[in-house]
């Protein structure tokens, strides 16, 4: 699923798949296999920021992992910068690992308790660039500096920290090492509202200064809406609509997106209470054993018998929309 | 707090303190909250993490590891007798029978040794003496009422057996097995994804027009408390900041920290912000007992005696109240977003 843009993609994911098998008993005999991406196709352009929406379990952080190669695809293929990461040898692989970095969900987790605040956004650097001494203090000082937090406080432990300070330094750690593409994991979902904002914000003013390209992976549809100019919806290993952020929330036409947006509820009584809701029966199914054809045939409300033979194929339906639903044709 | 010339008062909270003993010293976790709740009302409260809105619904029946938490003073009226002074056994007696709780994680709040059968029964034999086979018929048409499809076949099932929504809906049916007048329930939905929610927040209005109890619904989530509450309660480092009718609370916000809590959700219809507003700073710490507005700090409006002094809950109109020097003194119009 591409877009009309000019420029060269910086990422391109093509008809990934990353499948996981289940094993059991004594020998670990594959039993089955949990689909948690099955055949994933978008580009990523320059400075853009690609949202990527879905409930929990339909794969979106496994996609976010396989891109980066925490692991490897069991199918497809993903360029970045026109080098197919599938195919290159460890060390090359090594060489361009600097240019991709992650924000994770839960700053609690991942910064290690045992380390100075120092010595955790100092990690990347030492092991991939050569900076010592004064010239290495004076980066993890900039660094600090530029996600907001004093300077002086590198010799800090992170429990010192409150979440949303923590997730500061989550971010400070990925910007080290002068990155073109972040993958951002949930970055707020662990934080409270009023800090949301203010890390949200923080973001969107260093994509501005760094010109940095963003996939923001997210169950906040309303936050999405924000940050995003393009967003995919993605429902059990697979894309089931793309499009610019405007289009997708203003005429969203994949039955699975019209429920999502219909079910995150609105902050005004008055307009919740006028609005019309569309109430999916039941819960997303294993991807272990997915449903044939279309995924989301088992909740849809407008299955017909076709949706249960075969997969509907990604449909254009201009400036770049994109949905897969056999209803469309 | 305003006497209340109601007669249907379910349940009148006044001036409950609750404070925690800490390595760093002593928390004041709430500090003299105050509400009523009516007969089929919904309360939302509302607050950020730490703001002790779960502290004052567990104070109430004393669900705290005590020490080190205290129950420093206040009251608790529920059908007539004063949930803080009534000692543990007694309240066993109510808990889970007259006032029912749901709580914010079904895995961890489900035993996974015993099937949901069990569960569903416990409080039905312990409560009301009923015989097995009595409890089983009505655990069948608790999960029935709660949406469970094949409901007989699913009672010797295990909670593992069950996805998350699934897990909530027999939590909520654990909570509603003894008839109760008043529920509590502790961020239900927040563990869930938006369609399940969804689902959950319909299977509410739908049990509370059928069954008519008083809920108390906590939660930091604004949007679920805007189509569900009657009334919203807003919570700030242990004090009530801001009382409304809910159609009032999000068209006129008189508090400057429900007003911006509003302003930083995204918006999901019309112009999108350049830059969504954000609240600066952090909550302040709780060792010590502030003597002046606690959102002082991060108020926009912010003045001298804002600083010295902790404004009280006023009424500002018909059903709306608020702690607020600013609403009280300069109160300029301000319009909602």
């Amino acid at each position: 699923m591409s877009d009309t843009h000019l420029s060269e993609p910086l990422l391109q994911v093509k008809n990934v798949k990353q499948h996981f098998p289940v094993t059991a008993g004594l020998l670990r005999r594959q039993v089955g296999m949990v689909k948690a991406v099955d055949g994933v196709d978008f580009d990523l352009f320059p400075r853009e920021n690609l949202g990527l929406v879905g409930e929990s379990g339909c794969g979106k952080t496994t996609l976010g992992r396989t891109i980066l190669h925490l692991y490897r695809p069991t199918e497809g293929q993903i360029l970045f910068k026109n080098a197919d990461l599938t195919l290159l040898k460890p060390s090359a692989l090594r060489a361009l690992r600097p240019k991709m970095q992650m924000i994770f969900q839960d700053p609690q987790d991942s910064l290690n308790p045992r380390m100075t605040v120092g010595s955790i956004i100092a990690e990347p650097l030492d092991e991939h660039s050569i900076i010592k001494d004064k010239e290495r203090s004076n980066r993890i000082e900039e660094l600090l500096d530029a996600v907001g937090l004093n300077p002086r406080y590198t010799n800090r432990y992170p429990h010192e920290f409150s979440g949303g300070q923590r997730q500061r330094i989550g971010i400070a750690r990925a910007l080290g090492l002068n990155p073109e593409f972040i993958i951002c994991d949930e970055p707020i979902a662990a934080l409270d509202v009023s800090i949301q904002a203010q890390v949200v914000n923080l973001l969107e003013d260093l994509q501005e200064k760094l010109g940095l390209t963003y996939l923001f992976i997210s169950h906040d549809l309303g936050m999405i809406r924000h940050i995003s100019k393009r967003v995919a919806v993605m429902y059990l290993g697979k894309i089931v609509e793309l499009g610019p952020a405007h289009e997708l929330y203003s005429r969203s036409q994949h039955p699975y997106t019209k429920a999502l947006l219909s079910a995150v509820p609105l902050h005004d009584p008055g307009r919740e209470a006028k609005r019309e809701r569309i109430i999916l029966s039941g819960d997303v199914p294993s991807p272990a054993n997915p449903p044939t054809g279309c995924p989301f045939r088992t909740r849809c409300p407008v299955a017909e018998t076709r949706c249960a033979t075969s997969m509907p194929e990604p449909k254009n339906l201009g400036l770049g929309h994109w949905v897969a639903c056999h209803l469309m044709e | 707090m305003l006497s209340n010339p109601d007669s249907d008062v379910v349940l009148s909270v006044t001036d409950v303190v609750t404070q925690f003993d800490t390595a760093d010293g002593r928390v004041h976790a709430v500090n003299g909250v105050s509400f009523d709740v009516r007969e089929g009302e919904l309360l939302g409260v509302v607050g950020e993490s730490g703001c002790g809105k779960t502290v004052t619904m567990m104070s109430l029946v004393k669900l705290l590891p005590m020490p080190p938490g205290e129950i420093v003073g206040g009251s608790a009226l529920f059908e007539g007798q004063d949930l803080i002074q009534t000692d543990i056994d007694a309240l066993q007696k109510i808990r889970g029978g007259r006032i029912g709780f749901i709580f914010q994680d079904p895995m961890t709040s489900l035993n996974p040794v015993l099937t949901v059968g069990y569960q569903l029964t416990e409080a039905l034999r312990l409560h009301k003496n009923s015989s097995k086979s009595a409890a089983r018929q009505r655990a069948v048409e608790l999960l029935e009422l709660v949406g469970i499809p094949m409901a007989k076949d699913r009672l010797d099932d295990y909670p593992h057996q069950f996805s998350g929504g699934m897990r909530q809906r027999v939590m909520i049916a654990i909570a509603l097995s003894c008839d109760p007048k008043l529920l509590i329930a502790d961020e239900p939905t927040t563990a869930l994804d938006v369609t399940i929610q969804a689902q959950i927040l319909d299977l509410v209005k739908t049990l509370r027009q059928e069954l008519g109890m008083a809920i108390i619904w906590v939660t930091h989530d604004l949007g679920v408390v805007a189509n569900l509450a009657d009334r919203v309660m807003v919570m700030y480092s242990g004090f009530v900041v801001e009382r409304a009718d809910v159609e009032k609370l999000y068209r006129t916000p008189k508090h400057p920290y429900t007003y911006a809590l509003l302003r930083t959700l995204p918006e999901m219809e019309g112009e999108r912000a350049q830059r969504l507003e954000s609240i600066e700073g952090q909550p302040p710490d709780q060792l010590q007992r502030p003597d002046s507005c606690p959102f002082a700090p991060r108020c926009a409006y912010a003045f001298e005696r804002c600083t010295q002094e902790n404004p009280l809950l006023e009424f500002v109109s018909e059903g709306h109240e608020v702690a607020c020097w600013w609403n009280m003194e300069k109160n300029a119009p301000r319009e909602a977003s």
